[in-house]
């Protein structure tokens, strides 16, 4: 008899894989049974997952690393042994706002949309009345995106501009109620934002850091230990999901599955647009293509190298004003589980790269990877800013930084 | 003491709130608005906050009291690690709640089995509301396929109720999925 994972996720669309593997029967293939469990904040997520009314979670990824070094609340290791997908998210301003950092109908580069920003955040904090944006949850790749950005631009966060947490369902009303000027959330929010012309998409995240680590598969360490068998299989559907995911000839049935209301409950062709990475700019606008704004399986997406938790973690030091330590970098570190991943895809189809770690940002062009088996070959991979991470100098890395 | 309800709810904060009314020198506060919660948060001061599972602001609150230094003392997601099993009936309950730096465990604990008990409550509640209509919705099947057998064949009423329940016993399913069936296929066959 197959076991059961309890999978917790929120309605967003990079849910897409365990959704699928579950619709489309790759887990029960795989010989796992899925229950899914919606929930509409991150907290509860969590605490679901703490709890034990969950095995396994779709969660932002810094919050897989903030929740196992305790901040917020008391310290429980968490392992991720699988990645849901890079970026997919992006920003979004009041119109007013938008029409003046961005060039018309299409997207500009990140670092003139930035520097076009900057002026506006000096008129607004000479005013007295600084720009105000809203994030998804503190501890979310969308706020270390973001932030990533505005300092890279010059613009320094809590200091020229606040940043506040916005739940994604809110996100349009905020914006049009002038909560906000401006959000960092994921699909289908931006979209449905630009819909009731609340705001416009300035920049993808993907222009930030071209393959940047979003979502994950997050469970308790003890669990993943208790039910490894189990997670095994589950990752082999996810791969599955992630295959037909991205494959054009789904696109449709899929976007009016995630449409469903036990799902996104949310429209069918918003979703669709994102999945087939499409983005209206502007409620009038042209349709945008921007390949790769999500990025849900190639590559490897999937693999959980270890290089992007710590990469995390130097973001977490950054922003929460904790000094640096290395042995919590060390245990951030462990939290990305790219042996589980290995043993769980050995002797299939898919590709596992040589290394668990990597220089992330250096690549400017399509380059061959050695591999564990299969074929891999990495494509362009910077930071907005040309800057490189290397995990083997975390403290260097971060004085670097502005 | 000074407990803030936080539900979209308005109908279960009203229950809750009626159900710590009992306890001793507590004031109750009951937040329904998403809009400008954070900044009542800050002048109600509370000691003690319930929050619904599934209310998308849990976030927005939980970065409040990680950043914040409005409140004179912090607030931090109550967990007591020695009782699991109490936080456990909270998530099973769907509450979560959030309690002033130092105060005692012996003052939270009633305060939270009380809001637990009527968190479970509200629940059975709405259980026991969406049987009974699911209950009316079978009537109204079952008299519609009863009234299409009594016109098509010139059946008395018993008779087609009779018919239907031997036609279920028979096949061992619910009389409320054969009058399903009658009624799906006189639709087919172009019945209104």
């Amino acid at each position: 008899m197959s076991q059961e994972l309890v999978l917790g996720f929120l309605p967003l669309v990079d849910a897409c894989l365990p959704i699928l593997a579950h619709e489309h029967g790759f887990a029960e293939e795989a010989g796992v049974k899925l229950r899914l469990v919606k929930d509409m904040s991150w907290a509860t997520v969590l605490d679901r997952l703490l709890y034990g009314h969950s095995d396994a979670a779709h969660m932002v990824a810094p919050l897989a690393i903030a929740a196992t070094l305790g901040r917020g609340r008391p310290a429980q290791p968490l392992s991720v042994p699988f990645v849901l997908g890079l970026n997919g998210n992006a920003i979004t301003m009041r119109p007013e706002i938008a029409r003046r950092v961005r060039p018309e109908n299409t997207l500009g580069a990140a670092a003139h949309v930035g520097a076009e920003l900057r002026k506006i955040a000096d008129e607004r904090r000479a005013g007295g009345d600084r720009l105000r944006f809203g994030v998804v949850h503190r501890y979310s790749s969308h706020n270390y995106m973001l932030r990533y950005w505005l300092a890279g631009c010059g613009i320094r966060p809590d200091h020229d501009v606040e940043i506040t947490t916005v739940p994604p369902p809110f996100c349009a009303d905020a914006l049009r109620a002038g909560e906000v000027d401006g959000i960092c959330v994921g699909e289908p929010w931006n979209s449905v934002a630009v819909e009731q012309g609340a705001g416009e998409i300035v920049l993808a995240t993907a222009q930030i850091w071209r393959r940047g680590v979003e979502k994950v598969l997050a469970l308790k360490e003890s669990v993943l230990e208790e039910k490894l068998d189990a997670v095994r299989l589950l990752i082999r559907a996810l791969c599955k999901a992630a295959a037909h995911f991205v494959d054009p000839v789904n696109w449709d049935a899929n976007a009016a599955i995630l449409a469903r209301a036990e799902y996104l409950d949310g429209s069918a062709e918003l979703i669709r647009r994102a999945i087939s990475d499409r983005l209206l700019l502007s409620q009038d606008g042209a349709l945008v293509h921007y390949p790769d704004f999500m990025f849900q399986y190639r590559e490897a997406a999937n693999f959980p190298w270890v290089s992007q938790a710590e990469w995390l973690y130097t973001q977490m030091v950054r922003w929460d004003g904790t000094p640096f330590d290395a042995d919590e970098a060390r245990r951030a570190a462990r939290v990305f589980r790219p042996d589980i991943y290995r043993s769980a895809l050995m002797g299939t189809g898919e590709p596992l790269p040589g290394a668990s770690s990597k220089v992330e940002g250096s690549l400017m062009q399509r380059t061959a990877v050695s591999t564990q088996q299969g074929e891999m070959v990495l494509e362009p991979n910077r930071f907005f800013d040309g800057v490189a991470f290397d995990p083997a100098h975390l403290e260097d890395y971060l004085k670097r930084l502005p | 003491m000074r407990i803030a309800i936080i539900d979209e709810s308005a109908a279960r904060a009203s229950v809750i709130r009626e159900g710590l009314a009992a306890l001793p020198q507590c004031e109750i506060f009951v937040l329904t608005e998403r809009r400008g919660m954070v900044a009542r948060i800050g002048e109600i001061a509370p000691d003690i906050v319930l929050m619904d599972l599934g209310n998308p602001s849990r976030d927005v609150l939980e970065e409040y009291f990680a950043v914040s230094r409005v409140l004179d003392r912090p607030i931090a997601m109550f967990v007591d690690e020695s009782d699991n099993e109490s936080i456990a009936a909270s998530v099973e309950a769907g509450v979560s709640s959030y309690v002033v730096d130092g105060l005692a465990a012996n003052r939270i604990k009633p305060i939270l089995d009380l809001a637990v008990m009527r968190f479970n409550a509200f629940a059975r509640l709405q259980k026991d509301l969406a049987e009974a209509k699911g209950k009316l919705a079978e009537r109204e099947t079952i008299d519609k396929a009863k009234r299409i057998l009594m016109d098509s064949r010139g059946l008395p009423e018993p008779k087609a109720y009779a018919e239907m329940r031997s036609a279920a016993m028979s096949q061992s399913k619910r009389i409320i999925d054969i009058a399903e069936a009658i009624i799906t296929a006189h639709r087919l066959m172009g019945g209104a």
